[in-house]
């Protein structure tokens, strides 16, 4: 098989990739793990925790995926996929050591010059989970550039829980406060009960100016999210959130994504609480 | 810039000795319909006059085109349609929307397609009076410094012809005796007098520089509701807008037991329902009234933050052709005055 590798030349270019382990996360969402085959690019494709990538299956279509892994852990790429329409249900067909395309990374991923040094507070709905699981672990693999890390996660019930194991598993590190809430317990649960809000009152003091939070969830969640946060006079600049909307290129040419002058594939899709207030529309 | 003068005998001869550095296109008259074409005989050619309808976008953002061709090794580029042209007859407002356009696709990252048919494309301009429905003296876009290789300036008794690239300074010494240095006062004055007499028959206009504030305070104003509750969202208006870039992108199999086929790239408006769709079916823009002011806050406003100018030209075209009167001017005045138009 040949490799193209043209992306110098054609940012459209999609380039092959094999599926190298794969697993249902929960029902209808799963997990993916995939390599470039052309080792030299997998070794050295490079990305911010919170960019995205464009996955192509061949007669099918492409869409935007984000980066689930870490760049601190380079050669894979994870990740979590919900069962949504053509592209993703062509995915779910395919099995291990297949080869789909991608392009990539996109987005400006979140600002990690402003985290450095700082508290992070990371607050996870359902899937939103998916992109912030980069920057979860990024911050777990550069211990030492981060103060205290706090990871609350929410969803409906204990069956919605994604990467169940493996966050149950991080309860068990001490440089990490996990928080996990279901919305409703239908089946055994030994955490909390309740909104992902309500997490916020087992928080331990914070400072505000030496504190950075980042959010992904349902568009609902984004609201009262936001309100803890103000209680706790977080800066609205350091507030950061992804935000989603259709995308067919990633490269600001085909407009879909288009708010007000900015193109969230380029200019997002991090954003923070304050660009929010800015530009209308985006939340 | 080089300016010389020339004949109008010479003309004919002249643009059919372009050939020699590409294929000739402009804006053709075949079966009734002006169109930017391939220009199969001089005397099609409409200089100045009738505008097509399709904009020259097409020529460099084609209606539908292949990006690639794939099977079972992959995605393959497709540039074959690529080809070296002269493009001749083209108004000014048009040489904008292409720079317009350069700001979007040839920005980095850039994109090939574009880019490839912008570099193999000459650009030789030809000047133009203006029509019932064209307000380019109000969009600062009637008259180009810049994105032509050549333009000519029709004054009647002769042309003066602007030299603005080295390929446009090739092309004139291809044919040099056509060609007079000698560009006295008495014609500099033809020439202004010329641009004051065009310049006095602009029927349409409109208060471009304060739209910028004017769409800002104007964001929740029941004017949207008004024409958000008319608009067809039939899409025309972006099609024939030269500044609208959206497209869309999908793959088409062919008929074979392999996994073989091409990655089709096609005109797309945000005037369509779906346009903003996302999984799950949350439409940020489902309503009408956000997809119009999405679209006058890109040819009126957003643009103008970005580049220092709005996407808008004033060729006219949404003027001529929305089924219900939605365009800039309505659009512009009804949000100057917060009236809505008299029926
Ligand atoms: C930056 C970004 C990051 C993302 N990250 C992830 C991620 O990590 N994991 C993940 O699972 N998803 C993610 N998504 C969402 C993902 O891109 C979509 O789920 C994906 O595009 C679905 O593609 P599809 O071809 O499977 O679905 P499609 O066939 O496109 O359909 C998806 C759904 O959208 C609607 N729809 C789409 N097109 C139309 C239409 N023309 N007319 C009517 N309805 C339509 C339908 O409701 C349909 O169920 C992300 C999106 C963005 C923008
Ligand atoms: S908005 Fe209307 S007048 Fe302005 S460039 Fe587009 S079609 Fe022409
Ligand atoms: S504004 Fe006019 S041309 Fe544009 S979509 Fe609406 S009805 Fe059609
Ligand atoms: S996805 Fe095409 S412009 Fe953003």
């Amino acid at each position: 098989m040949t490799v193209c590798n043209h992306s110098d030349e054609n940012p459209f270019q999609p380039e092959a990739a094999r599926i190298v382990r794969q697993y249902d996360l929960i029902e209808d969402h799963r997990f993916f793990q995939v390599r470039f085959l052309d080792m030299e690019r997998a070794m050295t494709f490079t990305y911010n925790p919170g960019q995205f990538l464009m996955l192509s299956i061949p007669g099918v279509g492409e869409a935007p995926f984000s980066i689930s892994s870490t760049p601190s852990r380079p050669g894979i790429l994870e990740l979590g996929i919900r069962r949504m329409g053509k592209v993703t249900e062509a995915l779910f067909n395919k099995s291990d050591n297949d080869v789909v395309y991608i392009r990539g990374p996109y987005g400006n991923g979140f600002n990690l010059d402003q985290m450095r040094g700082k508290d992070i507070l990371i607050v996870a709905g359902g899937l939103g989970v998916i992109p912030l699981r980069s920057i979860l672990y990024y911050v777990l693999d550069n211990r030492d550039q981060f103060e205290r890390l706090f990871f609350l996660y929410g969803v409906r019930t204990p069956e919605e829980m994604l990467f169940r194991t493996e966050f149950f598993q991080l309860k068990e590190r001490h440089d990490i406060e996990c928080l996990y809430t279901v919305d409703k317990a239908t089946t055994e649960w030994s955490e909390d009960v309740g909104v992902v809000t309500k997490l916020f009152t087992k928080l331990p003091e914070i400072d505000p100016h030496q504190t950075n939070a980042v959010i992904c969830g349902p568009p609902v969640m984004y609201k009262y999210v936001i309100q803890e946060l103000l209680k706790l006079k977080l800066p609205k600049n350091q507030i950061q959130m992804t935000l989603e909307r259709r995308m067919k290129c990633g490269l600001g040419k085909c407009g879909h994504c288009a708010l007000d002058h900015i193109y969230t594939c380029m200019d997002g899709p991090v954003f923070t609480y304050w660009d929010t207030l800015h530009f209308r529309e985006l939340i | 810039m080089r300016i010389l003068k020339m004949q109008p005998k010479f003309f004919q001869e002249f643009i059919e000795s372009l050939n020699k550095f590409g294929t000739i296109y402009g804006p053709v008259k075949k079966d009734g319909v002006l169109k930017y074409d391939r220009v199969e005989a001089f005397d099609e050619v409409v200089f100045d006059g009738e505008r097509p309808m399709i904009p020259i976008k097409k020529l460099f953002h084609p209606k539908k085109f292949d990006m690639f061709h794939f099977d079972k090794d992959g995605f393959t580029p497709d540039y074959s349609s690529i080809e070296k042209r002269v493009i001749i007859g083209v108004p000014p407002c048009e040489i904008h929307s292409l720079l317009r356009l350069d700001e979007i696709f040839m920005e980095r990252p850039v994109d090939p397609y574009y880019a490839k048919q912008r570099e193999n494309s000459a650009i030789i301009g030809y000047s133009c009076l203006p029509g019932e429905s064209c307000f380019c003296k109000s969009t600062g876009t009637d008259i180009v410094e810049e994105g032509f290789d050549l333009f000519f300036v029709n004054l009647g008794k002769f042309y003066l012809v602007w030299v603005g690239s080295s390929l446009g300074h090739d092309m004139v010494l291809e044919r040099e005796d056509y060609f007079d240095e000698n560009v006295t006062h008495n014609d500099i004055e033809e020439y202004i007098d010329w641009r004051q007499a065009r310049d006095k028959m602009f029927k349409a206009s409109f208060d471009f520089k304060s739209m910028p504030d004017i769409m800002e305070l104007s964001y929740n104003s029941p004017i949207w509701d008004y024409f958000a509750d008319k608009c067809l969202s039939c899409g025309q208006c972006s099609m024939v807008c030269p500044t609208c870039n959206c497209y869309t992108v999908t793959d088409v199999l062919e008929v074979s037991p392999d996994t073989k086929g091409r990655r089709e790239r096609y005109w797309d408006s945000c005037m369509f329902v779906d346009y903003s769709l996302v999984a799950g079916g949350h439409n940020f823009r489902g309503a009408r009234a956000d997809r119009l002011k999405l679209w006058y806050t890109h040819k009126l406003k957003a643009y103008a933050n970005e580049y220092g100018k709005p996407a808008c030209i004033g060729c006219g075209r949404c003027v001529r052709t929305c089924p219900v009167d939605i365009n800039v001017l309505t659009v512009a005045q009804a949000l100057t005055e917060m009236e809505v138009p008299a029926q």
